[in-house]
């Protein structure tokens, strides 16, 4: 492994208006490593998993992706970069107008690098992965159950074998046990593929399973990076506090009494 | 004093509001046209799109054009037997069906419901980041949502006219010659004799315009709708409000233009 992180974030800043979601955030990702991204809602979490994803473009700071700044890069390379990018959005983002079989081999086709008339039996290779049975292939997105679509969602992020993958709360509004199913198929997938994953997460559970390493938003700044099996006993109080759900901490909600 | 500074602030933010929308518009247009020009092309998006355009509108539209034209022939005829000029009734239908009531109505029925579909289709894969899903996985959403669209809107209006102008034609015909006591053939040799090839030109160029307009409309309020359910239904007004309204202005320009 080189010194060089996968992927680093310097300074970076993003206002909505007169909102500041994103107050210079820095983070290094080193190659091959599972890093989850904790943080409330409305920390800021989404925001820079978007523009990393060239989906939201920052209003100052550098990305680099392998010591690269993505920002000042012409565009068709940085659409040949997004090429090596998958993404699990959190309801999935499946296209309901496309047969799963269509929706999970979507980028291979989309790059040509497979023939419509190959693309069904790749599907169902990729289908087994996520532990799908070949026949949910020929179904539509809107037949699935919830898990079943994050399993879609899964498959469709991972079919174009991605260098990096982002995991955007991957087990939000799932029972546990499918959570878990969910998160040990991210833990062999990211595995067979040697990927970068970024998840981001508030399910706790979720987090040690995936992560390697953790890192906390706190109002658009890193509070904290550590290691994702320290969570709830850092030392830093606003981590643990996030990390066992307590009411009383340095992080106040804002609620009117 | 503060009263007519803030009369004229609205009037200003009013103002600048609407310029910022037809820039936006127009920026919007240009990028969708721009992205037929370049590869990758999607047939298949197209020939779908041209499909629910052309041939699914095919109903709403025949029978718009039918009963048009059947008032039409009524309603001149009523009018024109005060002057003793009933014979003017099969020139005043296809005159009207050709140059106006062909393209304009053809285009307020499609508005309705493309306009409306994709407005809402495209509005909805917004809010549930499927339109982000499409960048993540190597597709422009410009290229692959919006363009094949357009290019479906502007080829297969004018066709919907053609129909629509025999039907309304045909509809004339048919109060004229049960109704009326016009002769069959009479009825439609003075049709084919007055009908000139401009009418029918000028109302399938306009209709051609009223299809990018309809489907420009309905992709671009459907592109940009934030915010769920409420969102999407918004959209999906505004996008059948602005297409039936801007229809209904660029036909005055469009006849300005042709006969003015």
């Amino acid at each position: 492994m080189t010194d060089t992180p996968k992927i680093r974030l310097r300074g970076l800043t993003k206002r909505f208006g007169a909102k500041t979601v994103l107050d210079g955030v820095d983070l290094d990702i080193a190659a091959g490593h599972g890093m989850v991204i904790l943080g409330g809602s409305g920390s800021g979490k989404s925001v820079t998993i978007k523009c990393i994803l060239g989906l939201i473009t920052p209003d100052a700071g550098t990305i680099e992706i392998d010591g690269r700044d993505i920002l000042s890069m012409p565009r068709r390379e940085r659409e040949e970069l997004n090429d090596r990018i998958g993404m699990l959005f959190q309801n999935g983002a499946l296209f309901d107008s496309l047969p799963v079989w269509e929706n999970v081999c979507f980028k291979l086709l989309a790059q040509k690098r497979i023939t419509r008339a190959r693309a069904r039996d790749k599907a169902a290779e990729v289908l087994a992965q996520v532990g799908l049975a070949a026949s949910v292939g020929d179904l539509s997105p809107s037949e699935l159950s919830g898990g079943m679509q994050k399993r879609v969602g899964l498959a469709r992020a991972i079919a174009a074998e991605p260098e990096i993958i982002f995991f955007d709360e991957p087990t939000t509004g799932l029972d546990p046990i499918m959570g878990a199913v969910i998160d040990g198929l991210i833990v062999d997938c990211v595995k067979t593929l040697g990927a970068t994953a970024v998840s981001i997460t508030h399910d706790m559970a979720s987090a040690r399973r995936i992560g390697d390493t953790a890192a906390m938003l706190h109002k658009g700044r890193m509070v904290w990076t550590g290691s994702a099996a320290e969570l709830g006993q850092t030392g830093n109080a606003m981590v643990d506090q996030f990390a066992r759900g307590e009411r009383e901490g340095p992080i106040g909600m804002e609620l009117r009494k | 004093m503060t009263l007519i500074l803030n009369v004229l602030a609205a009037i200003g933010r009013g103002v600048l509001g609407a310029c910022r929308s037809v820039g936006a518009i127009a920026l919007f247009a240009l990028d969708g046209v721009s992205h037929l020009l370049r590869p990758p092309f999607y047939p298949r998006l197209f020939g779908r799109a041209f499909l629910e355009i052309g041939f699914f509108s095919l109903p709403v539209v025949s029978l718009t054009a039918i009963f048009t034209g059947m008032v039409l022939a009524l309603q001149s005829y009523s009018g024109f037997s005060r002057f003793g000029a009933e014979s003017a009734v099969a020139n005043v239908v296809v005159l009207s069906i050709t140059r106006e009531l062909g393209p304009v109505l053809a285009g307020l029925m499609v508005a309705g419901r493309i306009g409306a579909a994709f407005a809402a289709e495209i509005g909805t894969m917004r809010v549930t980041d499927q339109i982000d899903a499409l960048t993540t996985l190597s597709t422009n959403p410009m290229k692959y949502l919006v363009a094949p669209r357009l290019l479906a809107g502007t080829l297969a209006m004018p066709l919907l006219v053609v129909v629509a102008d025999i039907l309304g034609v045909m509809g004339g015909w048919l109060v004229g010659t049960t109704k009326l006591g016009f002769g069959s053939t009479t009825y439609l040799a003075s049709t084919l004799n007055f009908m000139q090839a401009e009418d029918v030109i000028s109302g399938l160029v306009k209709a051609a315009v009223f299809g990018f307009v309809i489907t420009l409309m309905g992709c671009y309020h459907g592109y940009n709708s934030r915010g769920g359910a409420q969102g999407v239904g918004g959209a999906t007004t505004a996008a059948v409000v602005s297409s039936s309204i801007l229809i209904l202005a660029l036909d005055y320009v469009l006849t300005e233009m042709f006969f003015g």
